[in-house]
């Protein structure tokens, strides 16, 4: 696991010159720490925010921000890290929208002892994941999951999917990108609910 | 500022479309470049590239799915004919230095990839880092071959002992070979240690598959587990189940150790005897006794010490040799 040697707080200070991290490095955290994240995630900002249609895009802003602050310094907890991003910018949307009252936002403080333990849906997935992954396969629609099946299971080309199927290559491309697309939600935003997550 | 206006359902449709096009269809240096153009337009294309490849490499569990199916169609390694390649002596404590065959914007060339030999000498220990992220650590006398081809990361363990912690990639497996084994990483911190008489295959965290090359008894394959060892022999492969912290005792070697819990003195030379050219020798009369603790690898006199004080045993040293005896 990559350690940052000093153990401050959760925001990177924007005057840090010291070592920036490689993008492969920021991704492998991003992936490892952050991804699992997700449902959890999705869970805190529809609780916290209004309108449910804008929680996809809030995802996608919480990532550009972690991103942006570990390309300076991996950050050293990274699920206390992503709460704090993400009621950050709860706070920095409201302002602007002046919607909601910012003393509506959760205390961080209060929710600390959940956020640093690493909870038991890390293991609890690794238990059921190849059960979790034929599920999300099986939710896929019918010629997307055929295209899925034989791409990751088969290991065929796209081209030989397409000869297998009977179907045009760009129609196979997008069965393809479009089921991978949904796995991705599947395996990420829509996480089994008996997951600890709080 | 980073707040970004294009919706975020949409940069996950093209970054789903990008993945796709990459990994299964014909690649050009030129779509690369636009590729890269792309994946650096903005951080929120990077995340959600980063997020599909990742959900794409969970997936990959699902490929044991097949070999349930079917047997395995990949005919044995022949490794034989091309080590020819090897030029060093086996005294030196030689790694040679990593050859860039993995770039990651390099287009995948299928033609002739070439063989790398790496080598430890006794009481060597070196780490190779694999330009695709992946690391090996080479134990005591160990050698290894690699080969990069378009469809996967090739690994031959040809003797020693070797910690891999595999940078998952869904388009190129990562396989090791062992003998009459196949180790294929699915996403994977695993060891491996050959001997005259076996394999033994551990693995740490993630997933793995054994199975036999040449199977002709149409063996199943074993799908590992953490905490798993898989112990191979000439007919017959078994699985033991371990607590994955136990397995940290037996990567001790990764720091210069060697850890003992209740291990007989025979064994605990056996283990030192990988380590040294000075060996150590354990008379008949001691060979059961047994001790514990952490001992550098490399200090057999130590190791003699303790087991004076602890045991009571005579200790003899000659040479190149210490003889202990009750």
């Amino acid at each position: 696991m990559t350690e940052t040697p000093d153990s401050r707080r959760d925001i990177a200070d924007p005057c840090d010159l010291g070592a920036a991290m490689t993008a492969s490095e920021v991704d492998l955290w991003f992936a490892r720490e952050v991804l699992p994240l997700e449902a959890a995630l999705m869970q805190f900002l529809q609780h916290h925010w209004r309108n449910r249609s804008d929680v996809e895009d809030l995802v996608q802003d919480v990532y550009v921000r972690l991103y942006e602050a570990a390309q300076k310094q991996i950050p050293e907890h990274p699920r206390r890290f992503l709460f704090t991003t993400a009621r950050n910018l709860l706070i920095d949307r409201a302002r602007r929208a002046q919607i909601i009252p910012i003393e509506a936002l959760p205390d961080l403080d209060a929710l600390d002892v959940a956020l640093d333990t690493p909870g038991p849906e890390r293991n609890a997935i690794a238990r059921d994941e190849l059960r979790r992954l034929q599920e999300a396969l099986d939710c896929l629609p019918p010629r997307n999951r055929e295209a899925v099946v034989l791409a990751r299971i088969e290991g065929l080309t796209g081209r030989e999917i397409s000869q297998r199927m009977g179907l045009a290559e760009a129609t196979v491309s997008h069965h393809l990108s479009n089921g991978i697309a949904a796995l991705a939600d599947m395996l990420y935003g829509d996480a089994p609910k008996d997951g600890a997550n709080k | 500022m980073s707040d970004a206006q294009i919706s975020a359902r949409d940069v996950k449709a093209a970054a789903a479309q990008w993945f796709e096009r990459r990994n299964f269809w014909a690649w050009t240096a030129e779509n690369e470049s636009e590729f890269a153009t792309w994946l650096n337009a903005s951080l929120a294309h990077r995340a959600a590239y980063v997020r599909v490849e990742a959900a794409w490499k969970r997936t990959e569990r699902l490929s044991v799915l097949k070999s349930a199916v079917r047997p395995q169609t990949q005919g044995p390694a022949a490794p034989r004919t091309q080590s020819r390649f090897w030029f060093f002596g086996t005294a030196v404590a030689a790694v040679v230095a990593v050859v860039a065959v993995l770039g990651v914007n390099a287009v995948w060339v299928a033609e002739k990839p070439e063989i790398q030999i790496y080598a430890t000498a006794v009481g060597g220990r070196e780490t190779l880092a694999l330009t695709d992220g992946s690391k090996i650590e080479l134990n005591t006398d160990t050698q290894l071959r690699t080969q990069i081809t378009a469809r996967e990361r090739r690994v031959w363990l040809d003797h020693g002992e070797a910690y891999f912690q595999v940078q998952h990639d869904a388009a190129h497996p990562f396989v090791v070979i062992v003998g009459n084994h196949r180790v294929t990483d699915l996403g994977t911190k695993f060891f491996i240690r050959r001997d005259a008489a076996k394999v033994e295959v551990a693995l740490v965290e993630g997933r793995a598959q054994v199975d036999a090359l040449n199977n002709q008894s149409h063996a199943p394959s074993v799908e590992m587990m953490p905490g798993d060892v898989v112990v191979a022999s000439a007919n017959r492969i078994e699985t033991q189940k371990r607590p994955v912290a136990a397995l940290s005792t037996d990567l001790a070697w990764r720091q210069g150790l060697l850890v003992f819990k209740s291990t007989t003195l025979d064994q605990a030379a056996a283990e030192f005897n990988r380590y040294n050219h000075e060996k150590l020798v354990i008379a008949a009369s001691a060979a059961q006794l047994k001790i514990g603790g952490t001992f550098q690898s490399d200090n057999i006199a130590d190791f003699a010490e303790v087991a004076k004080e602890v045991l009571g045993v005579r200790i003899e040293r000659d040479r190149d040799r210490t003889v202990i005896s009750r």
